[in-house]
């Protein structure tokens, strides 16, 4: 089987602190990491690799720097990295990064399945997943709780959705979005770290994909940021200390006035 | 109102044969932004059969017109399927908004259908507003983690899409008067063609919970110590009819499931009351929360962040505090129950 892992690199929020006046991120000297949504997806690749056989490779657009993830990526047991990279593909919005996405794809050849994470944490639209699906015409299973690929080349999949599990079934090449609860991601080993140091990573540019100029980068983004705005996230509450039995029963009766006053117990 | 008008659009949502909340939620939103632009709303339904009565309801709720189309392959959601259908009817009837729900399916069907018409779409708003003077759609949504907030237009592509969060705006009230017309579109059996087969729906999954639609989550932290404390929250959650939540921490350490996680890897939620017991409020936890209308929070260190971010915050032992905020609420639930019951006596 062969598998593309879309991947994305972002912020480190787990390192991050927060303003204690604003309650915002500080994102001074953060750190870049792989969007660890897509680490499942990764680990969902690998483990398909070791009972089908095949070859997984894991691809990106972004900065040079977003190289890092993909050596990240190769070290956890992906076997090939592409990069996509260019200056005029910065400021792209979801309809433009997964069109380039999909030139990409179209590039890279043949392929079985494509698998990405539900959504990047820093962005959190998660759209980019089922765009990708839609410009390959390939059929979209999202929100994978689970996932089987059996040797008829069906896909069965397990979507988590509001209700409960949804059950699916399509064919091979297909594109799945996984969420957390499918594996638990792997450690990249001290042997996979040294095969990703000596993996050459494939470069693409916009010239090397045959991209439409119109359609990339600030310019070919049909959405466009008109305000970006610090929400206070800091809401000032009442605080009370309940540190004796007598606190705690006065503690909760406040509590409780305070539900009521805003309507929040049922009667 | 003119019916040359390009259009506003929701995308309802059906759930075992019923219109889901947030259906009458995307009225309430496509309501105001018809009302400035001068326009009909329209709510457009798919599914594989209903009745007038049921698409009455979305009347009611302020769309002008139901735009129905009924076919038996469109009874569970299959995003090809769904984004064919859509998409197929906007290039027809070009619509200058349409918006979906922010849930699973809104999600995967709307980035695919803004591929098939090539606009712009925007994930999760919050709020939607009308900009003087263009008649662009403003879409602002919170993004990384809720610590900005971006405001977002679609100047040169239309339709402008977005999703809307669930429980970001509240339906409007019934309006059994109010008037409005019902159309069932024939589709051409080759639209619902598919390559996904739905095998399977599990409804009643043991100890899953629909946390996006509930109003009110009750959760617990590594606080709380160990799995079986979970119960705790359990009792509290039932006694304020709410349902059960749980940090990343608590679901990391295997003593509740991942359906159950709030927060960045886990689901974004906009409850009437969240109340948490045990979390401190990692920048993770909180982006989950953000919206939330009222923050209640539970936790013995007075720097936790998540005190910062409450409405009410309680300073103090879990063990002893969710005991006894569970017992009261019982003992008022019987009494009002008695109350009642005394009260309907002849």
């Amino acid at each position: 089987m062969d598998i593309l892992v879309a991947i994305k690199q972002v912020p480190d929020t787990d390192k991050v602190k927060m303003d204690p006046e604003t309650g915002t991120m500080v994102r001074e000297g953060v750190e870049s990491i792989v969007n660890p949504l897509d680490l499942y997806a990764i680990e969902v690749a690998i483990r398909l690799k070791e009972r089908h056989g095949g070859k997984v490779t894991v691809f990106t657009m972004g900065p040079p720097a977003a190289e890092k993830a993909l050596k990240e990526a190769i070290a956890m047991g992906c076997d090939a990295g592409v990069l996509i990279s260019d200056r005029a593909f910065s400021g792209s919005d979801t309809w433009a990064t997964s069109y380039v996405l999909s030139r990409a794809v179209g590039v890279m050849g043949r392929y079985d399945m494509i698998l990405t994470g539900e959504r990047a944490t820093d962005g959190d639209t998660g759209q980019v997943g089922p765009c990708l699906a839609a410009w390959l015409d390939i059929p979209i299973l999202s929100y994978a709780g689970s996932l089987e690929a059996r040797e008829d080349r069906k896909v069965v999949v397990r979507r988590l959705v509001e209700e409960g599990y949804q059950k699916v079934e399509t064919e091979m090449p297909c594109l799945v979005t996984v969420v957390k609860e499918i594996a638990t991601p792997r450690l990249p080993t001290l042997r996979g770290k040294k095969f990703a140091r000596q993996t050459k990573l494939t470069v693409y540019g916009a010239a090397d994909l045959g991209i439409d100029a119109g359609c990339i980068g600030l310019k070919g983004s049909p959405t466009k940021v008109a305000k970006i705005f610090y929400p206070k996230v800091t809401r000032e509450g009442e605080m009370v200390r309940a540190s004796n039995g007598a606190d705690v029963a006065a503690a909760v009766d406040k509590l409780i006035a305070f539900l009521d006053e805003r309507d929040l117990i049922g009667t | 109102m003119s019916v040359l008008k390009p259009e506003v659009w929701t995308i309802a949502e059906m759930s075992g044969g019923a219109l889901k909340g947030v259906s009458f939620e995307l009225l309430a939103r496509g309501r105001a932004l018809a009302d400035k632009l001068g326009v009909e709303l329209v709510s457009v339904v798919l599914a594989p059969s209903v009745t007038d009565r049921v698409l009455r309801e979305l009347i009611e709720r302020g769309a002008d017109a139901v735009l129905c189309v009924e076919h038996p392959a469109l009874a569970d959601f299959v995003c090809e399927t769904y984004s064919r259908v859509i998409a197929g009817l906007a290039v027809e009837r070009a619509p200058q908004i349409v918006l979906a729900a922010a849930t699973t399916s809104g999600r995967t069907l709307m980035p695919h259908v803004a591929i098939s018409l090539h606009t712009g779409l925007t994930a999760d708003c919050t709020e939607l507003d009308i900009e003087e003077g263009t008649g662009n759609l403003l879409q602002t949504r919170p993004a990384i983690g809720g610590n900005i907030m971006a405001t977002i237009k679609t100047p040169e592509n239309r339709p402008q899409m977005a999703t809307v969060r669930p429980k970001s705006s509240r339906p409007l009230e019934r309006d059994p008067y109010r008037e409005g017309r019902i159309e069932r579109v024939v589709f051409s059996p080759s639209a619902v063609e598919t390559r996904v087969r739905v095998l399977d729906m599990e409804r009643d999954v043991v100890g899953f919970e629909n946390l996006e639609e509930a109003h009110i989550v009750v959760a617990g932290g590594r606080g709380l110590k160990k799995a079986e404390n979970f119960q705790l929250v359990r009792e509290l959650a039932d006694a304020l009819g709410g349902t059960v939540g749980a940090s990343r921490e608590a679901v990391d350490r295997g003593w509740i499931s991942y359906p159950h996680q709030v927060g960045l890897s886990g689901k974004t939620i906009s409850p009437r009351l969240y109340l948490c017991a045990g979390i401190s409020g990692a920048i993770q936890h909180l982006a989950g929360i953000k919206t939330a209308e009222t923050i209640v929070s539970i936790n013995s260190d007075p720097e936790a962040s998540i005190h910062k971010v409450a409405d009410f915050a309680i300073v103090g032992d879990l063990f002893e505090i969710l005991p006894r905020l569970t017992a009261k609420l019982r003992q008022r639930a019987a009494q009002s129950a008695y109350t009642e019951q005394e009260g309907g006596r002849p």
